[in-house]
């Protein structure tokens, strides 16, 4: 132990710095993220307006698909820019149960979270071997695709998509009621985001996923099954937007495939996760709630109705231009003290 | 026996970088890799660890055939190694880079368990300090003992130490050998290669010389400071000659 040993390192006996263990304040952001989330469900429940609820489904729903990407892009540094698909393809699958199956909606959650996990893990087996760009356009070129297959795709209604008799709401209230219901739900999926999100941060698997992000040749020399765990990312990653897509359309009604497989709700996703900060478990909640304000005002002007992913597209440069970490990220890297209540 | 290489080539597209390399290591020792500059080295310990695949030959490590493994598989089995030029997680604290080597190396720790090995080991290699820094923040001194940080975090049989000694000044050199004979006194068995002639000449028990991928000479120290096959090979760098003739 020869720590001592070179002059400068140590002042007068170890001077401790009173710590907290860094533990403590992971957990402090943990809460704070998750009463963030509590607060954005009870402001609708509160009010009670339809209006509000919808906005703040919409935004829920966002800040959850930001948070599971998170877990791809922010912890293992793989960039999907098609990451919508398991959106549409377990929506889809989800959807199929409710609507051809009438089966009630939990078990068809379930059932959309894990086709989408199965099919990221042949995809994922597959893809995961490439790297940077060529990753990114990989999941481009998956999610056309799979818009093409269900198009064309007779069990889910082909073009036409696949929609539900209003009839189905009954055991759930009534359709108005079911809108509530959908809501509560989108709120707990939300809430198990944030924490599988954080367990996952502070677990050995996360670990290795941010070594794969840091650097992933050095990684695996260190011991680190990359080729495993990434894909065991991107099969997580993967499950929370299946279970979202099937509420989404459940909520909706109907599902087409126009409406499942959205380039745009891909980018504005990312969007939402750099914004807010990759990486940290707070950023994308953030993230997803700053953009969706944003772009829900956006929405109301004529202007920029139709300029809407040009603005994601616009905003997605500035980020990677001037705050590459998000605002969380830059927080972090701007006052040391918050490097460790920001996780 | 430790670690055996026998016949093993690697090309890189028109390059031979390593031809027919073969040579035993003893358990417990210290096998000093020497050789100019683009001779094969770091390419060596690519090929031994999995990095890349040797075309030819074979890599036996106690006792079993790892040829062609994958690197992390061959870390798990107990064979750790640090970059030549220095690869931090940099966006990940000190201690969080060793804990990657304690959580994925030959013991494969759980994250709490991790970290105690981790600070066990900052602790030892005097970055106790630096735990909670950025990776990247750390300087290149720094940078070199946290390489060696992680690799020791993963409790090696062998350790591969690619110029961990290069790039320091004096003061920090003697640290790193005292550290260095510190982990062998453990019963750690080290693969170093080194450019500081003395250091080599003063810790090896075993030193194998390479030029242009091939193994020119092996022995002990004072037996290969003065063949003149490795001479040679030094005559285009008349610095490195004159330090091995003086015999390190
Ligand atoms: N990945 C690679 N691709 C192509 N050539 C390489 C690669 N790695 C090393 N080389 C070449 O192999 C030779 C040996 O390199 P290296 O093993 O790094 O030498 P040393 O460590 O002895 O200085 C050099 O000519 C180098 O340019
Ligand atoms: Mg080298």
């Amino acid at each position: 132990m020869k720590v001592g040993n070179v002059g400068a390192v140590r002042p007068a006996a170890s001077a401790a710095v009173p710590s907290i263990p860094a533990r403590f304040w992971q957990r402090v952001s943990f809460w704070v993220t998750l009463a963030v989330v509590a607060l954005l469900g009870a402001v609708a429940i509160v009010s009670q307006r339809d209006t509000l609820r919808e906005a703040m489904f919409t935004l829920l729903m966002f800040a959850s698909l930001a948070s599971s990407l998170n877990i791809l892009l922010g912890y293992t540094g793989y960039v999907s820019f098609g990451h919508i698909v398991f959106f549409g393809l377990g929506g889809y699958s989800g959807f199929y149960f409710i609507s051809k199956q009438g089966w009630s909606i939990y078990p068809s959650l379930i059932v959309g979270g894990l086709v989408a996990s199965v099919i990221a893990l042949l995809i994922g087996l597959s893809i995961l071997r490439l790297r940077g760009a060529y990753f990114a356009l990989a999941t481009i070129g998956i999610l056309e695709a799979a818009r093409a297959f269900v198009a064309n795709f007779g069990p889910f209604g082909g073009s036409t998509g696949l929609s539900i008799n209003f009839s189905v709401y009954r055991q759930y209230g009534g359709p108005a009621q079911a809108l509530w219901t959908s809501f509560y739900i989108m709120w707990v999926i939300t809430f198990i985001v944030v924490i599988v999100s954080f367990y996952i941060k502070s677990s050995r698997f996360g670990l290795g996923l941010l070594s794969i992000r840091e650097d992933e040749d050095a990684a695996l020399v260190m011991g680190v099954n990359a080729p495993r765990w990434k894909t065991l990312a991107y099969v997580v990653s993967a499950f929370f937007p299946g279970v979202i897509g099937t509420l989404y359309f459940f909520k909706n009604g109907n599902v087409e495939p126009a409406d499942a497989f959205r380039l745009q709700m891909s980018i504005e996703t990312i969007v939402m996760v750099m914004l807010g900060g990759q990486g940290t478990v707070l950023g994308p909640i953030l993230g997803a709630a700053t953009y969706d304000r944003l772009r829900s005002y956006l929405l109301t002007s004529d202007l920029f109705k139709n300029l809407h992913l040009a603005v994601a597209g616009l905003a997605l440069l500035l980020i990677v231009l001037f705050v590459p970490a998000g605002v969380v990220g830059w927080l972090r890297g701007r006052f040391a003290q918050l490097r460790r209540v920001l996780e | 026996m430790i670690l055996q290489v026998q016949g093993v080539c690697k090309r890189f597209g028109g390059l031979q970088a390593l031809t027919d390399v073969t040579f035993d290591m003893e358990e417990g020792q210290i096998l000093g890799l020497i050789g100019p500059n683009g001779a094969g080295k770091t390419t060596l310990f690519n090929a031994v660890n999995g990095v890349y695949p040797p075309e030819v030959g074979k890599v036996v490590f106690r006792g079993q055939d790892i040829t062609r493994w994958a690197p992390y598989k061959v870390a798990h089995l107990g064979m750790a190694r640090t970059f030549q030029v220095v690869r931090p997680l940099n966006e990940l604290t000190v201690r969080d880079n060793v804990i990657v080597g304690a959580c994925y190396g030959r013991e494969g720790h759980s994250r709490t368990a991790g970290a105690k090995v981790a600070d066990a080991v900052l602790e030892r290699v005097g970055l106790a300090e630096r735990a909670n820094q950025l990776a990247a923040s750390l300087n290149v001194a720094q940078k070199k003992r946290l390489e060696m940080a992680r690799a020791l975090a993963a409790k090696p049989y062998l350790l591969l130490l690619d110029e961990v000694l290069a790039g320091l000044n004096p003061t920090e050199v003697a640290r790193m050998l005292d550290t260095i004979r510190q982990i062998r006194a453990e019963g750690v068995t080290i693969f170093m290669i080194e450019h500081l002639m003395h250091a080599v000449m003063n810790l090896s028990d075993w030193v194998v010389v390479l030029d242009y991928g091939k193994v020119i000479a092996q022995g002990l120290p004072q037996q290969v400071s003065t063949d003149p096959h490795v001479v040679e090979a030094y005559l285009g760098d008349p610095r490195l000659a004159a330090e091995l003739l003086a015999g390190g």
